[in-house]
């Protein structure tokens, strides 16, 4: 069972607007996801359903072989499904960055009240993982302080605090100065060779390339083509791929 | 001078009812605030209405009228309910000021980003540990401003339980004023409450640098 997640028959509607139209999906262990595709194709809607920030209309989600949601209507709990979500970290384009606590803070915050680590130890997850992320100098900068680039890698140090089996991100570079981009890019690069799970939202083709197991492309609330990323970048199946790829670059 | 002294003295004494009233105002009807505020933002329409009343009620009408309802009315309508006058009096500003905190912290608490609700709970947080450590802090540090000039107001209005025949400072003053036909009295207790004031001015300044460490 290497099935992190399965997505059946995904939909979401908001109002009479149908942003997602059926989407499948499955992610393996280990395997680092691209979602491209044009604005409006329902790429961060995929992600925030998939992690229950929006109710699905309709669909099936199994993360790592428990289900969030399932098409028979079966009920599955509010505390259920958050236990079943913290196999899920997310990272959003805006940070959202705890303001009123520090580097430290923000990252210690899950491990302290959720995890119910004891002060000392959630110090300790914290420093670690703002070590990895390279801003141990800014432990008690608050967010205010801090450039987007680093405040996007307090997020992903935020964001691993929990110990999350899977990683979403999206967008975490669009908000960012052209100069900043590298080194949140690199920190995910990191994470991606140490072969943690990934479903990342990009507009950064030569990253999705260069670091993807496979790329997605969503259009118009569907997955028209999952392929690796060859594929995808040099001989898609739909001309609409080439024509998005052909405006990006 | 003995005289002055004498007086202030007097006065002072009615210091302690303004102080107890104030205190246990602030105290009591800032958390009653804060938990309203979430009522008036829950999902739940019965409780939506329930708070809207409240709030409407409690400032469509003086606070005058309200002290008399609770220490009068409240022992027509249910009998053998008789509060004592200072009790009474405490429960209508816990009440009062309950009212005008819960629309403070609303508009506050609305005006947090939502993205604060969407990273806690992606970190697993339950809606009351978000609502308290990540929203109320940051909800306190907007709406500090307003809370002081309720508390400046607070101050003032303790002065409206006279009414009721409770020793506070006004009243204190008031009797040495009709006894010994002087305003002295009257100056003495403007004194005393500017400084009152002056005192929360200073607090909530401190309060706010503060809250201004991290932007
Ligand atoms: N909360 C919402 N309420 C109503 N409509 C929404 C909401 N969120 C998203 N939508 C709509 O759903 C559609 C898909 O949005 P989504 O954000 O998933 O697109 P996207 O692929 O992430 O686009 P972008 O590249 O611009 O981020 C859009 O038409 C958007 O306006
Ligand atoms: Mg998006």
């Amino acid at each position: 069972m290497s099935d992190m997640i399965h997505i059946r028959g995904l939909k979401k509607s908001f109002g009479s607007l149908e942003v997602l139209k059926g989407v499948d999906m499955t992610v393996r262990k280990g395997e680092i996801i691209s979602i491209i595709g044009p604005s409006g194709s329902g790429k961060s809607t995929l992600l925030r359903t998939l992690i229950h920030l929006e109710k699905a209309s309709d669909g099936e989600i199994i993360i790592e072989g428990e289900a969030t949601l399932t098409q028979s209507g079966e009920h599955i709990s509010e505390s259920q499904i958050r236990q079943r979500c913290r196999k899920l970290g997310m990272v959003f384009q805006n940070f959202n960055l705890f303001p009123h606590k520090t580097a430290l803070e923000n990252v210690m915050e899950a491990p302290l009240t959720v995890l119910k680590k004891d002060k000392s130890e959630a110090i300790r997850i914290a420093e670690e993982l703002l070590a990895k992320v390279g801003l141990s100098d800014k432990r008690d900068s608050y967010p205010y302080y801090l450039s987007g680039g680093q405040k996007q890698r307090v997020a992903i140090a935020r964001a691993l605090a929990m110990a999350p089996d899977i990683m979403l991100f999206d967008e975490p570079t669009s908000a960012l100065d052209p100069e900043l981009i590298g080194e949140v890019l690199s920190v995910i690069k990191d994470l991606a060779s140490e072969h943690m799970t990934m479903l990342i939202v990009t507009h950064e083709m030569t990253f999705a390339r260069e670091v993807s197991d496979k790329v997605v492309f969503m259009d118009e609330g569907r997955i028209l083509e999952m392929a690796p990323p060859e594929k995808i970048f040099s001989d898609p199946d739909h001309p609409r791929i080439k024509t998005f790829l052909d405006k990006m670059l | 001078m003995e005289y002055l002294i004498d007086s202030t003295r007097y006065i002072l004494m009615g210091c302690t009812v303004t102080l107890k009233l104030f205190f246990i105002t602030l105290i009591l009807s800032l958390p009653l605030g804060f938990i309203c505020a979430m009522g008036k933002a829950s999902s739940w329409r019965t409780v939506r209405v329930l708070m809207d009343s409240y709030t409407s009620v409690v400032r469509g009408t003086p606070l005058l009228l309200q002290i008399f309802f609770v220490y009068y009315g409240l022992p027509i309508i249910i009998p053998g309910l008789r509060l004592e006058r200072f009790n009474a009096a405490a429960l209508t500003f816990i009440l009062n000021y309950g009212a005008y905190f819960t629309e403070i912290f609303r508009s506050g608490i609305q005006s947090i980003d939502r993205g604060q609700y969407e990273a806690s709970r992606v970190l697993g947080m339950s809606y009351t540990q978000t609502m308290i450590r990540i929203v109320l802090p940051q909800t306190i540090k907007r709406v500090l401003p307003t809370i002081a000039n309720e508390a400046i107001t607070l101050v003032k209005d303790t002065a409206l339980i006279v009414v009721l025949g409770i020793g506070d400072i006004l009243r204190n003053s008031k009797e040495i004023v009709a006894r010994d036909f002087t305003i002295s009295p009257f100056v003495i207790a403007a004194l005393i409450y500017l400084g009152m004031n002056y005192l929360l001015v200073l607090f909530f300044n401190r309060m706010e640098k503060r809250y201004s460490v991290y932007e």
